[in-house]
C-alpha cells in the first residue's frame, strides 16, 4: 500500500533528516519525502496499520525536527 | 507574480527587523558609554535573543535527544561560544545574518514552488453534473463514467470524454504549451485539463477522475522530483559526513594548537584558537548545499512542464543532458502517422485536378486509408447526384458512376510499381482506359528535419531510426529528415535488439517513438521519449520523458533545458564547496574572522538559490 501525505518543514536538511525518520519506522517499507513539493510518500508494509504507523512516524520526526508537521 | 509571505515568514521578517534595530542600538551604546561596556553588551544579548531563540531551543532539543550537528546546534555553539569570548556584536550579527538566511531561503523555495505549481492549475475543483432535475455542481471524483457533464465557457474540462452536444474551441495550452486552440464537436474525445473556450459543451465521461488525463499528468509532474539525480543523492550523502567531519575539525583546531604550544612551553593562546573553531562550525552549515541542487532541479523540470515536455525524474533530465545517442521510431514520430497524396500521375492528358477529383468523388464514401486522404486532397464535395452505383471490391478497390462516367480506383494490375516510390499507388481508370495514377504516403514531419539538426549542434552524435516499414520507404524518409543510420523491416522484438546495440555503441540513448506500439522499447532504452502521448495512458507508463504534442521541435529543447539544469547545479555544488572550503582554510589561518564565516555562508546560499531560479527560465 503506498501513501502520499502533505508535510510541512522549513530546510531541505531537516527534510533529508525526516525522510530518514519515516524510513526507520517499522510497518514502512519505503518512504521519499519530497522537499520541493512537501510530498511525503510512504510505502507501507503488508498488514501494517496506517494510522497506527503514521503517528509513529510523526513521533520519530518531531524528534529530529521539532518544527515539522505531517497531514494524516 | 507577486508573492506572498507566510505567517511563519512574517514573523521571522518582523523579528529580523527588530533585532537588527536593537543590534544597531547596542553597537551605538558600546561607543557612546566605552567605560560601561555591559549596558551595550546587554542590548546585544537582547538582539541575539530576539533573532536566535528558537535556534537555541532547537539546539537544546536536539542534545536533549542525542541529535547534535545539525544546523541549529553549530549556531548555537558557535554564537554562545563568541559570547563566552566576550565578542557580543559578532554573537548576534551571526544570529542576524543566519535567520536572513533562512527567511531568504524560505521565500525562495515557496517563489518556486508557486511557480511550478501555476502548471499545475489544471487541476480541476468542480464539475456541473447533468442529470434529470437539472445541472448540480459536485466534485469530480464523485462522477461515475457514462456520466454526462456541462462544460461552460472559461471553464476547464474536469475529466475525459467525449462531446455529445455543442461545438467549441479548447485550449490546450497547459497540457501540450501549443497555443493554438483547437475546435471540437460532437463525437470528439476531449481530455481533462483542456480549457473550453468559446460554446457550452455536454460531455459523456470516458473515465474516472483519478484515471483522467489532467489527475495523471498532474502526479507525474508532483513525483518527478523524488527520484533523485546523482548530484542531488551525492550532496545529500555529501551532508551527512561533512557536518561532523568539520566539528570534528573544530574541536581539533580549538584544542591541538594550544595543548601542543603548552607542551612545548609555549602560550598557549586558547582565545585566539577557540576563536577560531567556532569561526569554523558558522561556516559548516550545510543548507546552502543541501537545497540548491534539489532546486535547480526542480526548476528545470518545471521549465520543461511548462513547454510541454514532462519530465518523470531529476534522473532523466540529467541522462538528457548528457544523451550520445538518438534513436527515432519512424511513423508517427518522424512522420505524420497519416496518408497525403505525395503524386499524381496523369496518363492520358487529363489534367491532376480532374484525376483527383474524380477518384475523391468514387471513394466519397471509403473508408480506406488511401480512400480518405485522397477525399482529403480534393477541395470539392460531390452534389446529390453527383456519384452513383458505388460498390466495393474487396481487395481491389472502387467502382462508381461519376459525373455520368464509369470510374474505377484501385490497385492497378499492369502498373509497374516502381520499387523507389514509398506509399501506395493507386490507378484511376475512367470508363476502363488508366487515366492516371495517385501515390499516397506518409508524410515527414516539417519540424523532423531541424530537430534533428538541433539535436546534432547539441551534441548528440549519432542518431538511427527503426521502423517496421519496407526498406525503401523507410530510406527516403532517412535520407528526408537525414539520420546517421538506419535499420527496417523489424517486428516491435527486434527493435529492443536493434536498441541494444545501438546502446552498446553510444550511450546514454534516448529513444523517441509515438508512444502506443513503442512501449517495450521506450522501456529499454536510458530515456524514453513519448511523443504526441496526450491521452495515451501506455505512453505515459512507460515513457520517461513525455512530449504532449506531436512537436518535435520540442525534443531539442528538453535537451537543451537539461543540459543548462545540470550545469547549474553542477556550478551549485562547486561554487558553494569551493567557497566553504576558502573560508575553513582562511578561518583556520585566522585570516577570516566570523563575520566572514557568516557573509559567506549566507551570501552563498543566496547566490545559489538565485542560480536555481535560471532553470525556471531557460528558453
Amino acid at each position: 500500500m503506498k501513501k502520499t501525505y502533505s508535510v510541512e518543514v522549513d530546510c531541505a536538511n531537516c527534510a533529508a533528516k525526516m525522510e530518514e525518520a519515516v524510513k526507520g519506522t517499522p510497518g514502512v517499507a519505503a518512504a521519499t519525502l519530497n522537499f520541493m513539493t512537501l510530498k511525503l510518500k510512504v510505502e507501507f508494509e503488508d498488514g501494517a496499520d496506517e494510522a497506527a504507523v503514521m503517528k509513529e512516524a510523526l513521533k520519530r520526526c518531531k524528534k529530529v525536527e521539532s518544527d515539522c508537521e505531517i497531514f494524516f | 507574480m507577486k508573492y506572498k509571505f507566510t505567517k511563519k515568514q512574517k514573523r521571522l521578517l518582523i523579528r529580523i527587523i527588530v533585532s537588527a534595530a536593537v543590534f544597531a542600538v547596542g553597537i551605538g551604546s558600546l561607543f557612546l558609554f566605552p567605560s560601561f561596556p555591559w549596558i551595550g553588551r546587554g542590548i546585544l544579548i537582547a538582539s541575539y535573543l530576539v533573532a536566535g531563540y528558537d535556534v537555541l531551543r532547537k539546539a537544546a532539543l536536539g542534545v536533549v535527544r542525542g541529535r547534535i550537528f545539525d544546523e541549529n546546534f553549530l549556531m548555537a555553539v558557535a554564537s554562545l561560544g563568541a559570547m563566552a569570548l566576550t565578542e557580543f556584536s559578532e554573537a548576534a550579527a551571526v544570529m542576524i545574518f543566519y535567520q536572513t538566511g533562512e527567511l531568504f531561503q524560505s521565500v525562495a523555495v515557496g517563489k518556486s514552488r508557486k511557480s511550478v505549481a501555476a502548471l499545475t492549475e489544471i487541476r480541476p475543483d468542480t464539475a456541473n453534473l447533468v442529470g434529470n432535475d437539472g445541472v448540480t455542481e459536485v466534485d469530480p471524483e464523485d462522477v461515475s463514467v457514462g456520466s454526462v457533464i456541462a462544460v461552460y465557457p472559461g471553464e476547464r474540462i474536469p475529466l475525459d470524454g467525449e462531446i455529445i452536444e455543442g461545438r467549441t474551441t479548447l485550449d490546450a495550452a497547459a497540457l501540450t504549451g501549443e497555443a493554438i486552440p483547437v475546435e471540437a464537436g460532437e463525437g470528439d474525445s476531449v481530455v481533462s485539463g483542456c480549457v473550453n473556450v468559446t460554446g457550452a459543451i455536454k460531455v459523456r465521461t470516458t473515465k474516472e477522475f483519478t484515471e483522467s488525463t489532467a489527475t495523471r499528468i498532474l502526479e507525474l509532474v508532483e513525483d518527478s522530483t523524488s527520484r533523485k539525480s546523482r548530484p542531488e543523492a551525492f550532496i545529500t550523502r555529501f551532508a551527512k559526513y561533512y557536518t561532523p567531519a568539520v566539528c570534528g575539525t573544530a574541536l581539533a583546531l580549538a584544542l591541538i594548537p594550544p595543548l601542543a604550544s603548552l607542551i612545548f612551553g609555549g602560550e598557549p593562546a586558547w582565545r585566539e584558537w577557540i576563536s577560531r573553531a567556532l569561526t569554523f562550525l558558522v561556516v559548516s552549515c550545510p543548507c546552502a548545499l543541501v537545497l540548491s541542487v534539489p532546486m535547480a532541479f526542480f526548476g528545470g523540470i518545471g521549465c520543461a512542464s511548462k513547454n510541454g515536455i514532462l519530465v518523470k525524474g531529476a534522473n532523466y533530465l540529467e541522462l538528457l543532458a548528457k544523451a550520445g545517442g538518438a534513436v527515432f521510431d519512424k511513423t508517427g514520430t518522424l512522420t505524420e502517422g497519416k496518408f497525403r497524396v505525395s503524386r499524381v500521375e496523369s496518363l492520358c492528358g487529363l489534367g491532376e485536378e480532374d484525376i483527383i477529383k474524380y477518384a475523391a468523388f468514387a471513394e466519397s464514401v471509403s473508408t480506406h486509408p488511401v480512400g480518405v486522404c485522397i477525399r482529403e486532397a480534393c477541395p470539392d464535395k460531390p452534389a446529390a447526384g453527383d456519384v452513383m452505383e458505388i460498390s466495393e471490391i474487396p481487395g481491389r478497390g472502387v467502382e462508381a458512376t461519376v459525373l455520368g462516367r464509369r470510374v474505377f480506383v484501385g490497385k492497378s494490375e499492369n502498373a509497374p510499381l516502381s520499387q523507389s516510390t514509398p506509399g501506395v499507388t493507386v490507378s484511376v481508370l475512367i470508363d476502363g482506359k488508366e487515366e492516371g495514377r495517385i501515390t499516397a504516403s506518409d508524410t515527414v514531419k516539417e519540424s523532423a528535419k531541424d530537430a534533428l539538426a538541433a539535436l546534432r549542434s547539441l551534441g548528440v552524435k549519432k542518431t538511427y531510426m527503426l521502423t517496421g516499414d519496407r526498406e525503401n520507404s523507410a530510406r527516403l524518409v532517412a535520407d528526408a529528415v537525414g539520420v546517421d543510420g538506419m535499420r527496417a523491416g523489424l517486428l516491435p522484438a527486434d527493435k529492443v535488439g536493434e536498441l541494444e546495440k545501438i546502446m552498446k555503441e553510444s550511450s546514454p540513448v534516448l529513444y523517441a517513438g509515438d508512444g502506443i506500439n513503442d512501449a517495450p522499447v521506450l522501456a529499454r532504452a536510458d530515456v524514453g521519449v513519448a511523443m504526441g502521448a496526450l491521452g495515451s495512458d501506455a505512453a505515459i507508463e512507460a515513457a520517461d520523458v513525455v512530449i504532449m504534442d506531436d512537436d518535435m521541435k520540442r525534443l531539442p529543447l528538453a535537451v537543451r533545458i537539461a543540459r543548462k539544469t545540470v550545469r547549474i547545479a553542477k556550478e551549485n555544488i562547486v561554487f558553494s564547496l569551493a567557497v566553504k572550503a576558502a573560508c575553513l582554510i582562511l578561518g583556520a589561518l585566522g585570516i577570516a574572522g566570523m563575520w566572514v564565516a557568516i557573509f559567506a555562508d549566507v551570501g552563498v546560499m543566496i547566490l545559489a538559490v538565485l542560480n536555481s531560479a535560471r532553470a525556471l527560465r531557460i528558453k
